[in-house]
């Protein structure tokens, strides 16, 4: 089977100038080597902490940054090679603040029908009634077509980004932290509200995201990223119960449980990220890593199989294997 | 059991609506954001109080220390008795001699309360040297005794960082650094960890846990947060429309929580490794200006029935734990216990 997105040795870098005449240079490194697969119909959740590079990657997805390495397919066709309004229409995004996402001069009607518009899709009139269907999908009184974003709910505008993005009925969805600005009660609307489109319309959902316990909720598959490189991927059920990479278990303890019973055994993380512009050389974890070794300094580990359909990038794996 | 550090008595803040604000059709000018809130810090404990966005538990918070602008907002009703003494009845000079020395505070974001144009240093000796009437060396040297207790590493060169140079959690350290300078024996904690990644966020709960297990202080701490609040504190209280809706002992709450809200809060999170159907509350938060009539949540709620057009008050479901549901009309009414 071919994979819906199939992603190789994708990196984007960035030339950072600084200094008091900007004459220091440097070049951040915000997505290096990841390689990942997507399969129609199925949810692959990404996370990591602030600045892992996880919405570089995703804009890297969307073809919206030059690469410096490696390739990005959709359908098994290059996405620099794809025409851009062809691109857009199949890959369509969703962002994490309902409030700076939507034009606040624009009426809701307007809002969700403006990439029919765009994409001339449709007369007046049928755009006006894709557009009402649009709301009712995704839970919306239709009353509110009229509306504009300051009258709805933070729960409310993200429904009506939700519905401008499946206007165009694309095969994927990249949700970028499409929860993360919500209160828990209209989370869990909107989280719901994802899981049965998604069944409904058959959508392929790239799930950007810090909270895991989210991801787990929605995703099939979970890749964890740190520091511009993808760790570990497994199957999200798996990866949750059972994380193998280092950092993969550190981040996984630190998720506070609601349950007071709960025992804790917390594996504290040493030290502070270190910055892109300067990695560490090796795997870029072992200045923090409870189980380096001396390898892990000097380079950086391969891809080792960790189970079914489950991988990481961790030396403790390679010689485990070699072993 | 020992007298509460802080008692909070009624307290009740009202908003006035704005002219130019859109309060909708026919609204009540005067929204009361903190409606009749009794709550008790101890010694030592943690109290929680979690709800969401507009819920009042920021304003309680604020009104508390006697931040609450005005106009447009006033602390209309109530009592905050601190160690005895009532913070609400203190004059400006008073509640500065007690704010930051006895009663310290940590917001949200460090970036926006702290001084972009100082040294970290300098701004924690600067309360420090106010409230202890100390000299600058002495107090330069407590900044940086701070800054290694909150577990910064080279606290000596630290000291002399701008915020800019610092990461978000070490900010956030500093932010605590701050509010410990001073030996309160109360601290307010809104949503301390909210801005921060989860592995600085455990590693921050950590050091207040291990501060407060050192200091014996009573905490306040707000959040919206359900893991945080199991992970942290020994008494719960739940907001909702500017009320307390249930309080109780952490354990108690999270193994058989009474209130609705409470049931579909807990019913709304996603958790690790468990994956369910999430059953979120139907509807939306009311906005504070148009309140309903009777119980506040019963437009959301599934167990709704005649009763709930009239307010309920607290009732004790079990000793120690209390819901504002007319479910438990057979309990008796919780707040004629032990409160004068």
């Amino acid at each position: 089977m071919s994979a819906l997105l199939e992603l190789d040795g994708v990196a984007r870098h960035y030339r950072v100038s600084g200094g008091v005449l900007g004459l220091a240079h440097g070049v951040a490194r915000a997505v290096d080597g990841v390689s990942l697969r997507v399969e129609q119909g199925q949810s692959l959740g990404l996370v990591g902490e602030s600045g892992c590079g996880k919405s570089t990657l995703a804009r890297c997805i969307l073809g919206l940054e030059p690469l410096a390495a490696g390739s990005v397919r959709f359908r098994d066709r290059d996405v620099s090679a794809w025409p851009e309004r062809e691109l857009r229409r199949q890959m369509q995004m969703i962002f994490q603040d309902p409030y700076s996402s939507l034009n606040p001069r624009m009426k809701i009607a307007t809002i969700v029908a403006e990439p029919l518009v765009i994409h001339g899709m449709g007369s007046a009139a049928e755009r006006r009634a894709a557009t009402l269907e649009l709301l009712e999908t995704v839970g919306l009184d239709r009353a509110l077509a009229g509306r504009y974003p300051h009258q709805l709910s933070g729960g409310q505008r993200q429904r009506v980004a939700v519905a401008r993005a499946l206007a165009l009925r694309p095969a994927l969805v990249v949700c970028d932290e499409p929860v993360s600005a919500l209160d828990v009660s209209v989370q869990a609307q909107v989280l719901l509200l994802l899981q049965d489109l998604r069944e409904r319309l058959g959508l392929t959902y790239l799930f950007i995201s810090h909270d895991l316990a989210v991801v787990g909720q929605v995703c099939e598959r979970i890749a964890v990223m740190y520091l511009g490189r993808i760790v570990e991927e497994a199957p999200a059920a798996e990866l949750v119960r059972d994380p193998r990479h280092p950092y993969a278990q550190a981040l996984l303890s630190a998720v506070p449980v609601p349950d007071p019973g709960h025992a804790r055994q917390r594996q504290e993380l040493r030290g502070e990220l270190p910055s892109p512009l300067a990695p560490p050389s090796g795997c870029p974890f072992h200045p923090r890593c409870p189980q380096v070794m001396d390898v892990c300094r000097k380079q950086f580990p391969p891809r080792c199989a960790t189970g079914v359909e489950r991988y990481a990038h961790c030396w403790l794996h390679a010689q485990r294997q070699a072993g | 059991m020992n007298e509460p550090l802080l008692d909070i008595r009624g307290l009740t803040t009202a908003f006035a609506a704005q002219s130019h604000g859109h309060a909708g059709g026919g609204s009540r000018g005067v929204a009361r954001a903190v409606d009749t809130v009794s709550l008790r810090v101890r010694q030592g404990e943690t109290l929680a109080v979690v709800g969401e966005s507009g819920c009042g538990k920021t304003v309680l918070a604020l009104s508390v220390l006697g931040l609450i602008p005005d106009p447009p907002g006033r602390v209309i009703e109530g009592q905050a008795l601190y160690r005895g003494r009532d913070l609400l009845a203190m004059d400006e000079a008073e509640l500065q001699g007690v704010r930051g020395a006895h009663i310290a505070m940590i917001f949200q974001e460090p970036m926006t309360s702290l001084n972009p144009v100082f040294r970290v240093g300098e701004q924690i000796a600067e309360g420090y040297r106010l409230h202890k009437k100390t000299g600058r060396a002495e107090a330069a040297e407590r900044a940086v005794e701070m800054l290694r207790q909150v577990g910064i590493p080279n606290p000596v060169e630290r000291a002399q960082s701008y915020p800019h140079e610092l990461s978000g959690g070490m900010r956030q350290r500093v932010m605590i650094a701050m509010a410990l300078s001073c030996d309160p024996d109360l601290l307010f904690a809104d949503e301390p960890t909210t801005a921060l990644d989860v592995t600085i966020q455990a590693q921050i709960l950590d050091l207040m846990r291990q501060l407060q297990t050192e200091r014996g202080s009573g905490v306040l701490l707000i959040t919206h947060d359900l893991g945080v609040v199991a992970e942290t504190a020994r008494r719960v209280a739940v907001m909702y429309a500017g009320q307390v809706v249930e309080e109780a002992d952490a354990a108690a709450l999270f193994a058989a929580p009474a209130h609705p809200y409470t049931r579909g809060l807990l019913a709304s999170v996603p958790r690790l490794g468990v994956r369910r159907t999430l059953a979120p509350i139907p509807g939306m938060v009311p906005g504070i200006f148009d309140l309903p009539e009777g119980c506040r949540f019963r437009p959301r709620c599934a167990n709704a029935y005649a009763s709930c057009a009239k307010t309920p008050p607290l009732f004790a479901v079990e000793s120690g734990h209390a819901a504002r549901c007319w479910l438990y009309a057979d309990c008796p009414e919780a707040e004629a216990e032990g409160r004068p």
